[in-house]
C-alpha cells in the first residue's frame, strides 16, 4: 500500500451567504512537498487553507490529513466532537497573517503552551524544546519578553516556533509576510526556506513570487474559487498556459 | 466619659462587625467573580434559547435594586419552602448580584477581544473549554481590571445593606452602638473609616495588578 498523501482535498466547495468562494477544488499534497497557492485577493486562497484545518467548514467535499478525515467522523458521517476535532486540527499547524500570538504569555510561554497544556508534555522537556525552537528561528534571546515588544518579523518567527512545537504533519501558512514591512519579509521567508529544506510539508498562501518560484515543488493558481492552473514552478512562471496567469504574473513583476 | 471613650470600649463590637464585613466581602466577591466567569463561558457561541435566557437573567438581576433582591431571598424564599439564614441569604444575594455585574463587565470585554488569539488556539488543537480558560479569560480579566476594581468596591459597600436583614456586620455594629449610647456621629464615623480602609486596600491591590497588563502591552499608562 502506498503512503497516504499529507493532504488530500477532494471536490471541496464552500459558499458564504450564497457567494461561492471555493468551487470543486481537488488538490493533493505529498509528504515533504511545498505547495504555493497563488491568486488575487478574494480568489479563495485563504478560505481553502482555512478549510484544511476546519477553521472554515466546506459545504461539500472531503479533506484528509495523512489519510484521516478532517472534521467528520468517517463511520457515522457526523461532525467530529470537540476533542476529536482538536486532535485532528493538531495534525496541522497554521501560521497566520496577523501572527495571533497570545499577548498574555511571554515568547517562551507561547511556544511551550501547546506542548504542556494540549499535548501533556512535561514542563522541563517542553521548555528545552521551546528554547531550541526559538534558537532555530533566531530568537533565543527574546524568550522572556512579551510579544508586544517584538517587531512583526520577530512575532511571525515566534508564531512559527509555536507551530513547530506541536509537531504537526503539515504546516499551513496564510499570507505569513503580508502584514510585515518590506524590510522584515526576508527574515521570515528565510525561516520558511529552512523548514522546506528540513523536509516539512507546507501549504503556503502567498504573494511572494520569488519565494514561490524558488521553494515550491508545486504552484497552484486560484481564480474565483477554482484552480485554473497547477504545476511545477518553472513551467508555471515561464510558460503559463492561461492568459489569466500571464496577466497576473506581469502585474506582480 | 467622652463619646470616643465609649467607641473605644465598644471596639470588640466594631471589630466583630468589621470581621464579618471582610468575610462577607471576600467570599461574595470571589464567588461572584467565579459566577461571572461561568456565565460568560456559558454565553460563548451562537445565541440559542438557553443563552438568551441567561442574558435575560443577568440583565434582570442587574436591574433589580439590591435591597429588594435581598428581601426576596430572605423573606420571599421561605414562601417557596426554602429558608435561608440571614447570613446565607445575604452571602448568596451578594454573590449572585455582583456575579451578574462581573458577567456583564467580562461580556463587554469579550465582545471587543480581537478574535485572532482564540482562532490560533483552535488551530493549535485546543478544545473550547481549555481555550477559554487559558487564552480568553486571562485577557478579559487584564482588560477589565479597572472596572473590576470599581465593582469590588461596590460589592464591599453593598454588604452594608445586609444589616437590614439582621446580619451583624459593620454597619449593624455601628448602628447597635449608636442606638444604645446615642452617639450616631462617632459610631458611623468609625464605620466609615473602616469601610474606607478596606476600599483603599482593594484599590491599592487593583492598581498593583495593573502591572500585569502593562508588562504585556494589554494596558497602557
Amino acid at each position: 500500500m502506498t503512503e497516504a498523501p499529507a493532504v488530500s482535498i477532494r471536490n471541496v466547495s464552500k459558499s458564504f451567504d450564497g457567494y461561492e468562494v471555493l468551487r470543486d477544488i481537488n488538490l493533493t499534497v505529498a509528504k515533504g512537498e511545498v505547495v504555493s497557492i497563488l491568486g488575487s485577493s478574494g480568489s479563495g486562497k485563504s478560505t481553502l487553507l482555512r478549510c484544511v484545518n476546519w477553521l472554515e467548514q466546506p459545504d461539500r467535499g472531503e479533506i484528509h490529513i495523512g489519510g484521516a478525515r478532517m472534521g467528520v467522523d468517517e463511520h457515522s458521517g457526523k461532525p467530529l466532537r470537540s476533542r476529536a476535532l482538536a486532535a485532528m486540527r493538531a495534525r496541522t499547524g497554521m501560521v497566520f497573517q496577523n501572527f495571533n500570538l497570545w499577548p498574555h504569555f511571554t515568547v517562551l510561554q507561547n511556544v511551550m503552551e501547546v506542548p504542556v497544556h494540549v499535548r501533556g508534555v512535561p514542563k522541563d522537556q517542553a521548555r528545552q524544546r521551546a528554547q531550541a525552537l526559538l534558537d532555530k528561528v533566531g530568537l533565543a534571546e527574546k524568550a522572556g519578553q512579551y510579544p508586544h515588544t517584538l517587531s512583526g518579523g520577530q512575532k511571525q518567527r515566534v508564531a512559527i516556533a509555536r507551530v513547530l512545537a506541536m509537531e504537526p504533519q503539515v504546516l499551513l501558512f496564510d499570507e505569513p509576510t503580508s502584514a510585515l514591512d518590506p524590510e522584515r519579509v526576508g527574515e521570515v521567508l528565510a525561516v520558511m526556506r529552512d523548514l522546506s529544506a528540513d523536509g516539512y510539508t507546507m501549504m503556503v498562501v502567498t504573494h511572494e513570487m520569488d519565494f514561490a518560484r524558488a521553494v515550491s515543488d508545486k504552484v497552484v493558481f486560484l481564480e474565483q474559487g477554482k484552480i485554473i492552473e497547477q504545476g511545477d514552478p518553472e513551467t508555471f512562471f515561464t510558460r503559463p498556459r492561461t492568459d489569466r496567469v500571464r496577466k497576473f504574473l506581469d502585474r506582480e513583476h | 466619659m467622652s463619646n470616643w471613650d465609649t467607641v473605644w470600649q465598644m471596639r470588640g463590637t466594631f471589630l466583630a462587625g468589621f470581621g464579618s464585613t471582610l468575610l462577607l466581602f471576600l467570599v461574595a466577591a470571589t464567588a461572584g467573580f467565579l459566577l461571572g466567569c461561568l456565565a460568560i463561558y456559558a454565553l460563548e457561541g451562537r445565541a440559542n434559547p438557553g443563552r438568551r435566557l441567561l442574558r435575560a437573567l443577568i440583565d434582570g438581576v442587574r436591574m433589580l435594586p439590591f435591597l429588594i433582591f435581598i428581601y426576596l431571598l430572605y423573606y420571599g424564599l421561605p414562601a417557596l419552602g426554602l429558608r435561608l439564614s440571614a447570613w446565607n441569604a445575604g452571602m448568596a444575594g451578594l454573590a449572585i448580584y455582583h456575579g451578574a455585574y462581573f458577567a456583564e463587565i467580562l461580556r463587554g470585554a469579550r465582545l471587543v477581544l480581537p478574535p485572532g488569539s482564540l482562532e490560533a488556539a483552535y488551530a493549535h488543537g485546543y478544545t473550547g473549554g481549555k481555550a477559554f480558560l487559558r487564552i480568553v479569560l486571562p485577557q478579559l480579566v487584564m482588560r477589565t481590571r479597572g472596572i473590576m476594581g470599581n465593582q469590588l468596591i461596590m460589592c464591599l459597600k453593598d454588604t452594608s445593606f445586609l444589616s437590614i436583614i439582621t446580619v451583624t456586620e459593620l454597619t449593624a455594629a455601628a448602628n447597635a452602638v449608636q442606638s444604645r449610647y446615642f452617639i450616631p456621629v462617632e459610631a458611623f464615623v468609625v464605620a466609615i473609616a473602616l469601610y474606607w480602609l478596606l476600599s483603599i486596600a482593594i484599590e491599592a491591590l487593583v492598581r498593583w495588578a495593573g502591572r500585569f497588563g502593562r508588562q504585556r502591552g494589554i494596558e497602557h499608562d
